[in-house]
């Protein structure tokens, strides 16, 4: 599904990747972990579209294609999705009509007629009923006020909206409680099947005790260090990231 | 030398003046025609203001003047019915409907209606000697002829208008729409009047219209004075659509008296040159003011809103926000001034202005004002220039939806908070499907109106 080789890039001039290497398959889940700064969250803005980061050498390939040379929004409609670490507030602008734009422009992507009204309805509750958000949410506009579990299970409800074949976790876990870090690994556990795949990008071992992995891979100074089972994950949390600083 | 480059605009207006008073003074009323000539011995001291003017400092009125332009002192027969050409782009709202052709009634079918709880809707001309009690009362009671120019030169030359009056106690529940339509086969100065009285504990919404359906070049300089007695309410909501050869020049005044509540939204969807005055005073105590306004502006158009908020006694509230989208090569001005007078306790005014420019040669000069005299007070202004943002954007891009379609959402959502103020709930959906029409550039042209004329 997803084969990124030997990938570099960099942002103002300054390399961050150095040379990575991954191959994630329908019905997997990708753990990377790192220490702040290793390159986690560029590799999540180079694999959705991120303008601020250069490309340098490598290849991204998602089902055969070349996502490199594809902009933002066409990396969402061949069903690469985002979970933001920072979701963005957009004043004014209503979840339901954000929502209602991002449905239709997959669909008319995929030759499909755009969704009545009352369809688009039926869809926007059962999957605000599946992440087990709070129906109130989808009446504001887009992340306005939003606490910042709020905005975690958002992201996850677009996730549920847009069924993306490969999505990507940034940080989702990051200022969380637990009851609230619950509710999104739940929705990801739902919305998981045999055909799509889930990237989880986190610091911290506690999120891989919901959502668990198939593969763990530590990223370090901008390359995958080292690749293993969930166990590696406790291995780490045990050791801590100096483990890996020290050269194992 | 033509006799227009050696005679400047001021002699040529009252040359004008002078030379048609009997047809002025034979197609309107006595209680208007009482009025002139002070006025256009103002209009002599004053003149066209320019940029000079403080008020006036960044729109270049003199310039709109610099065309030749007829000027009608009596409705034109018209040989079409309006109907067949001009369809109103709001349908599905009942209204009380008034129609004025370049600044005449147009019967429709009488001049003046007078509904069963006492509302009236009609001709200024007609009104003014059927009510001359309210007339002598109210008209011209607002204006500022001894310091606009433009004001003292509407005063001298207006004939006609619409005349709205909703007695003691009464609700008019049927919003009132008013369809200003310019149409002539050669370039038109129009000058009307408006007076809107609300008397005690009365409601009403008036809905204004603007729009031009030839492709000649227009000035319209409207004046509208607008009443609201004590616990009265009023929404008035002004939509400016005309094309790009158009010149609008208005100027507002309302005053309101003990716990009345008026809201103004005055909405420049489309027009080539437009300045706004608009001069709100708060005379009697807990008055509750809002003024709202939104600006679309692209080519080279150019829209100018001041507006003047005169908190004159104690406990009044003002609420007010301009937000405005600026591409292409597109100019616009706010000047928002706010006074608080020094016997105005307990005032509460709050004052906002956003842009947003699309392009590096957009402009907009903002310009908040306020002056307080009196030391128990709460106010505050705000104004901001900014650019469509970024990260919104690519997060919207991130959801699959196209970087246009994402701007115009964002846009959209931009504008909403100024539409979302209009309490019809079909006027307001039909308003906002207009801004979105004029996202897109799809109001490129005045409706059904079968001239491209912009």
């Amino acid at each position: 599904m997803l084969v990124i080789k030997d990938l570099h890039a960099k942002i103002n001039d300054k390399e961050i990747l150095k040379g990575i290497n991954l191959e994630v398959k329908p019905g997997e889940v990708h753990a990377i972990m790192g220490p702040n700064g290793s390159g986690k969250s560029t590799l999540a803005s180079v694999l959705t579209g991120r303008e601020l980061v250069e490309v340098t050498h490598g290849s991204v390939t998602f089902n055969g294609k070349n996502v490199l040379e594809m902009p933002a929004e066409i990396r969402s409609r061949e069903g690469i999705f985002l979970s933001f670490q920072y979701p963005v507030e957009i004043p004014g602008v209503s979840m339901v009509n954000f929502m209602k734009a991002a449905v239709n422009e997959h669909r008319k992507y995929r030759n499909l007629e755009p969704l009545s009204a009352s369809d688009f309805l039926k869809l926007l509750r059962e999957r605000k009923e599946l992440v087990e958000i709070d129906s109130a949410l989808t009446n504001r506009s887009v992340n306005e006020g939003f606490s910042g579990g709020e905005k975690k299970k958002n992201e996850i409800f677009q996730m549920a909206m847009l069924e993306p074949k490969l999505s990507i976790l940034d940080e989702t876990d990051s200022g969380l409680d637990i009851d609230a870090l619950r509710v999104v690994a739940n929705g990801v556990n739902k919305l998981k099947t045999a055909e799509n795949a889930t990237i989880v990008i986190t610091h911290y071992q506690r999120l891989l005790d919901y959502i668990v992995p198939d593969f763990v891979h530590i990223l370090y100074n901008g390359r995958i260090v080292k690749s293993a089972g969930k166990e590696l994950a406790l291995e780490l949390e045990e050791k801590g990231y100096d483990w890996i600083k020290n050269g194992n | 030398m033509s006799k227009t480059a050696t005679l400047n605009i001021k002699d040529e207006m009252v040359n004008l003046y002078l030379n048609n008073l009997d047809l002025i003074s034979e197609g309107s009323s006595s209680l208007m025609n009482h009025h002139r000539e002070e006025a256009i011995q103002n209009f002599r001291i004053l003149g066209i203001p320019t940029l000079k003017n403080e008020k006036y400092k960044y729109s270049k009125i003199e310039s709109v003047f610099s065309n030749e332009y007829e000027k009608y002192f009596a409705p034109k027969h018209i040989t079409f019915k309006v109907d067949d050409i001009f369809r109103c782009d709001i349908p599905e709202l009942d209204t009380h409907l008034a129609l004025v052709l370049n600044g005449f009634y147009m019967p429709n079918p009488n001049r003046l209606q007078v509904m069963e709880n006492g509302v009236v809707i009609g001709s200024m001309i007609d009104a003014a000697a059927k009510y001359p009690h309210l007339f002598e009362k109210y008209y011209n009671a607002q204006a500022e002829n001894g310091s606009d120019g433009l004001v003292a030169l509407n005063t001298a030359f207006a004939q006609d208008g619409v005349f709205i009056y909703v007695p003691k106690g009464a609700v008019c529940t049927k919003p009132i729409q008013v369809i200003n339509l310019l149409m002539a086969e050669e370039n038109l100065l129009v000058q009307y009047r408006n007076l809107i009285i609300m008397e005690e504990s009365s409601q009403a919404n008036v809905l204004i219209c603007d729009h031009s359906l030839s492709p000649k070049r227009f000035v319209s300089n409207v004046v509208t004075e607008i009443i609201v007695e004590a616990n009265a309410q009023l929404e008035f909501v002004k939509m400016q659509n005309e094309h790009n050869d158009s010149t609008q020049l208005t100027h507002t005044y309302t005053k309101q008296e003990r716990d009345s509540k008026l809201i103004t939204n005055v909405l420049s969807l489309h027009g080539g040159f437009i300045r706004n005055n608009l001069y709100m005073q708060l005379a009697g105590e807990g008055a509750d003011a809002h003024a709202y306004g939104l600006y679309l502006t692209d080519r080279t158009q150019h829209t100018d809103n001041y507006t003047f908020i005169d908190h004159a006694v104690p406990n009044c509230t003002s609420n007010e926000l301009y937000k405005g989208i600026l591409d292409e090569q597109a100019t616009g001005a706010f000047n928002g001034r706010i006074l608080v007078r020094r016997d105005a306790q307990k005032t509460q005014a709050y004052q906002s202005n956003n842009n947003l420019l699309l392009t590096p040669d957009a402009k907009i000069r903002t310009k908040p004002q306020l002056e307080i005299y009196a030391d128990d007070v709460k106010c505050s202004h705000g104004a901001t220039v900014g650019q469509i943002d970024y990260e919104a954007l690519f997060y919207m891009r991130a959801r699959g939806i196209g970087e246009r379609e994402a701007k115009l959402l964002l846009m959209f959502g931009f504008t909403h908070e100024v539409v979302k103020q209009i309490s019809i709930e079909s006027l307001r959906e039909r308003i906002d499907d207009m801004v979105n029409k004029r996202l897109r550039g799809e109001l490129s042209r005045c409706h059904s109106c079968p001239m491209n004329c912009c």
